[in-house]
């Protein structure tokens, strides 16, 4: 860098210091909303998590490490003892479970699905991803609530099944992992298929025919072919599923009911009913820590890959 | 030999090399799964009955219903007022932040640039909405101010990235060799902008303004963490409706919002097939 | 005599697309395909020889007709169940796996003991000469050497037949001379029967045993390089390959021997047989190189005047405007004894030796 600007003429110089002004100026209002919106509330919270927590809400202003030990550590009212904190453990057990699982039933539907599209004719292609994408733009309450509608005990799927004389009872669905588990997958699915289908639409299917050829079978062109050629998309696919699931806030709130809290909800709780502030913003620190955790792992891997590709 | 000329080999069981057993299968299920929630969802919001569960007639009763219900309105409105007011703030925000990152040189800062800018992108929201919860109540008790402003700046803020990413590629596809014919051709930076830039971006802008409508307008989780009481939108409205006995009405209101989101998208995505 | 036939096609036809879309890419299309047989389908692009090699692969289905291997028919069956490898145009190298991964792909999918797959690969790769790269990515070596791999890949599981789809296409014009040898030299030591797919003319005529000329999904002309040249039985197929003159005739008679033909100058010539009916009109066609230039008018079988002189070194090509207006072009080694500086608007006599002349359909 210094060998170019040294060799640079004067005017260069500041014709170029003018252009990142410019540059500067331009992106300036954005970032003073982002940071008044956005990441200066970030450190705000950071801030308030190592305070104490106010009596009914809000924070006193002492430096205390209890929202942090609270994530994960409970002490007795009793005893005065340092515990488990149980409750949260298995929230947080719940929504990296919860996640997981949703990531794995959203490849095992959008794999197909991609593939499906990637091989209709070309013409046709951009409509099914129409029809992909038109959920995705579409309200994520609104696509909950339509899931609700189905599962409820006198939902769609219940009504229909007595009808039909197949149960005499409702299924109990709702309030379960399981319907967090299903409205998840249901909302989350075209953050899968899209990065697939990416991956999928670059695809040689020479190669495919090369395999045939080499006298694989359909199971065998499809593991030691088509999945490690599409692995970044299933990657890709499964960071886009993972992250807002485990961020989720309104499908387990609608779906699971009280009892069965992922970490969005847990968070929640500290500024409606727990009224634990510092303990609240521990927790969200923590969500995203995780999440930032993930995005690094990916953005390594996608570096690593991508630098054998080129 | 003779029967070599008959007709060949059963159709049903050629080999094709594009299939694969089970996945038409799949996907044609997975298109149905994610159609039918929402078709039974708009479905039952015509429903002439009170029930959910049980058709009785086709009738609009419900969308009356809604439309005349005070507190559905208010919401309405209100959910317009900040939707409106988020997607022409961020999206003039987004279009200068776009020409100040594309088509130049690298600058010190810009990566920094971009991660600001995307970051309502990669936090999760319930994180955003919690941190905003934190500042904005604190501001709140200090000033006593309880307005609209504190929905608005938040939403302005998600919504950049989402109107920032069109114009940005829009801006990306277009060529400076065009603004230097307008220089040449004696136009100042802010005449060549207005009559040469600003024509070509519009496409880019429109889309990034439609998609920061949608995205606000759809917005629940900051929106509850944000707003004050007596601050309903539609969605955070119906967030609470849900949790009580749920009447056709809500149907009503969320197929209203449904279209609204596809009519945008559709044309979004119209514009930029335009594009190309 | 011959070697027995290892790919038989029968009356095969394939039809793409459907309703005011669909096209026949081949049209009843039969040749039979011998065992050690260097074989060469010869066509420009779009003439359905990417097709049928395409049906002998198994990547498509016939619409009508059979393929058969060795007696048993093949077409009903996908293409891991038939004993054919293909080496495609652009290689189609697994990207994901090394060059010895890539080689002993096929084995390993027929499940063949890795002490087998190890020592077919080491085979392989000195067949090649690619031993040192055996561990490099596939993207990680020259277009030559991929070329290589290809086929070093295809001919790995020991295929009764081998397909290759203008494999040397994307190569430049050095490698794949080089490449044209090396090819043969594989041929020869395998024993394979190699049926090679090329739009490339030159490259046809020296490496094959034989050629199926091919055009709009028709097989025009089957035979061995120098019957495909010295004796095209068709218009399409003397145009496509080499230079060549037409001239407009009338067939007297015809035998298995051979035919009389009388040209616009009204002299009679002898040609090459045709399945032509007598007291017909005729097209005829002659090489440039065929025709004798002389001065001596009565002897000539046509007549004309010089209208350009081309010369490019080793011939001169000559540009004649015959009597009967039609164009000719006779071509004269520089260095041979029939020699002579014609100059432009001399009037000059051809003449033909016995069956350089055939009579081609249309």
């Amino acid at each position: 860098m210094n060998d170019v600007s040294q060799s640079l003429s004067d005017y260069e110089q500041a014709a170029r210091q003018q252009e990142t002004r410019r540059n500067w100026l331009l992106c300036t209002p954005a970032l003073v909303v982002l940071v008044l919106a956005a990441s200066g509330p970030l450190l705000v919270m950071l801030f308030y998590s190592f305070l104490k927590s106010g009596n009914y809400g809000g924070v006193i202003y002492e430096f205390s490490l209890d929202g942090w030990f609270n994530v994960i550590l409970v002490r007795d009212i009793f005893d005065d003892v340092l515990r488990f904190a149980d409750a949260h453990l298995s929230v947080f057990w719940r929504s990296i479970k919860l996640s997981a699982m949703t990531t794995i039933t959203c490849v095992i539907i959008g794999f197909p699905t991609a593939y499906f599209i990637a091989t209709r004719p070309r013409r046709s292609r951009n409509f099914w991803l129409f029809l992909i994408t038109i959920p995705f733009w579409t309200n994520l309450l609104i696509r909950t609530f339509a899931i609700l509608e189905l599962i409820r005990n006198n939902g769609v799927i219940n009504n229909l099944l007595m009808d039909l004389w197949l149960i005499d009872e409702p299924i109990q669905i709702m309030y379960t992992d399981t319907a967090i588990m299903i409205g998840m997958t249901y909302v989350y699915l075209p953050l899968m298929i899209l990065p697939l289908y990416a991956s999928m639409e670059k695809l040689d299917f020479q190669l495919v025919e090369a395999a045939y050829d080499l006298y694989a079978t359909r199971i065998r062109v499809l593991r030691r072919v088509i999945i490690p050629l599409i692995k970044p998309g299933i990657v890709a696919g499964s960071i886009l599923v993972f992250i807002p699931s485990l961020g989720a806030f309104v499908t387990p709130r609608v779906l699971g009911g009280g009892k069965n809290l992922m970490l969005g909800n847990l968070i929640q709780l500290q500024f409606d009913q727990g009224q634990n502030w510092p303990l609240g913003a521990a927790l969200s620190i923590t969500l995203l820590a995780i999440v930032m955790v993930t995005l690094l792992v990916y953005v390594r891997y996608s570096q690593r890959s991508g630098g054998q590709d080129g | 030999m003779a029967n070599l000329h008959a007709a060949p080999v059963n159709k049903g069981k050629l080999f094709s090399i594009y299939k694969l057993p089970g996945f038409t299968f799949i996907a044609v299920a997975c298109f149905l799964m994610l159609y039918a929630p929402i078709l039974i969802l708009v479905g039952y919001s015509f429903n002439s009955g009170s029930s959910l569960a049980l058709w009785e007639g086709l009738s609009l009763r419900w969308y009356f219903a809604a439309w005349e219900n005070e507190t559905v309105q208010g919401a309405t409105l209100l959910s317009l007022v900040i939707a409106l007011q988020a997607a022409l703030y961020s999206t003039v925000l987004a279009t200068m932040a776009a020409l100040g990152t594309t088509r130049t040189r690298p600058f010190r800062g810009q990566t920094a640039i971009y991660t600001m800018i995307n970051q309502p992108l990669m936090v999760p929201e319930i994180v955003t909405a919690v941190a905003l919860l934190i500042v904005f109540a604190t501001i709140k008790q200090a000033t006593g101010y309880q307005g609209l402003g504190f929905l608005v700046i938040a939403h302005t803020a998600f919504c950049i990235p989402f109107a920032y990413l069109p114009i940005r590629a829009r801006l990306e596809d277009m060529d400076t060799s065009l603004e230097t014919a307008a220089a040449d051709l004696y136009a100042t930076p802010w005449r060549s902008f207005r009559r040469v830039t600003l024509p070509l971006l519009w496409p880019g802008i429109l889309a990034g303004a439609m998609l920061a409508f949608v995205i606000s307008l759809d917005d629940v989780v900051i929106t509850e963490f944000v707003k004050s009481a007596g601050q309903d939108t539609l969605p955070t409205y119906m967030l609470g409706q849900l949790r009580r006995v749920i009447t056709p009405e809500m149907n009503a209101i969320a197929s209203a919002l449904l279209a609204v989101s596809v009519l945008l998208v559709s044309l979004i995505f119209l514009i930029n097939r335009k594009k190309t | 005599m011959a070697d027995p036939v290892a790919i038989s096609v029968n009356q095969v036809s394939k039809k793409f697309g459907h309703g005011k879309d669909a096209f026949f890419a081949l049209e009843q299309v039969s040749v039979d395909i011998r065992e050690n047989e260097f074989f060469t389908l010869l066509g420009p692009s779009g003439c359905g020889k990417t097709t049928l090699l395409r049906l002998i692969a198994g990547f498509e289905h016939p619409t009508t007709g059979h393929i058969q291997l060795r007696g048993e028919e093949i077409s009903h069956l996908p293409p891991f169940k038939r004993p054919v490898n293909t080496v495609f145009q652009n290689y189609a190298l697994f990207p994901h796996l090394t060059v010895a991964e890539n080689i002993g792909f096929g084995l390993e999918m027929q499940d063949k003991p890795a002490a087998e797959i190890d020592s077919t690969v080491a085979e392989m790769l000195q067949l090649v000469q690619m031993e040192s790269l055996r561990d490099r990515r596939t993207d990680q070596i020259s277009g030559g050497q991929q070329q290589r791999v290809a086929l070093a890949r295809a001919l790995a599981p020991h295929p009764r037949v081998l397909l290759l789809d203008e494999p040397l296409s994307a190569l430049d014009y050095k490698l794949r001379k080089g490449m044209q040898i090396e090819l043969k030299r594989m041929q020869l030591e395998t024993g394979i029967t190699f049926i090679f797919v090329t739009h490339d003319q030159e490259e046809a005529l020296t490496m094959s045993d034989r050629i199926a000329v091919m055009n709009k999904g028709r097989i025009l002309q089957i035979g061995s390089p120098t019957d495909i040249y010295d004796r095209p039985s068709h218009r399409f197929v003397a145009d496509f390959i080499g230079d060549t003159n037409f001239l407009d005739g009338e067939l007297i008679e015809a035998n298995s021997e051979g035919a009389v033909v009388r040209l616009s100058s009204g002299k009679t010539v002898k040609t090459g047989p045709t399945d032509a009916a007598a007291n017909t009109p005729v097209s005829i066609t002659v090489r440039p190189e065929q025709a004798v230039l002389i001065e001596d008018l009565d002897a000539a079988d046509l007549q004309g005047t010089v209208t350009n002189v081309m010369y490019s070194g080793t011939d001169s090509h000559f540009h004649i405007e015959l009597t009967s207006k039609e164009e000719f072009v006779a071509k004269v080694q520089n260095a041979g004894p029939a020699r002579r500086d014609w100059q432009t608007g001399q009037t000059v006599g051809i003449k033909f030796h016995s069956h350089v002349l055939q009579v081609v359909s249309d």
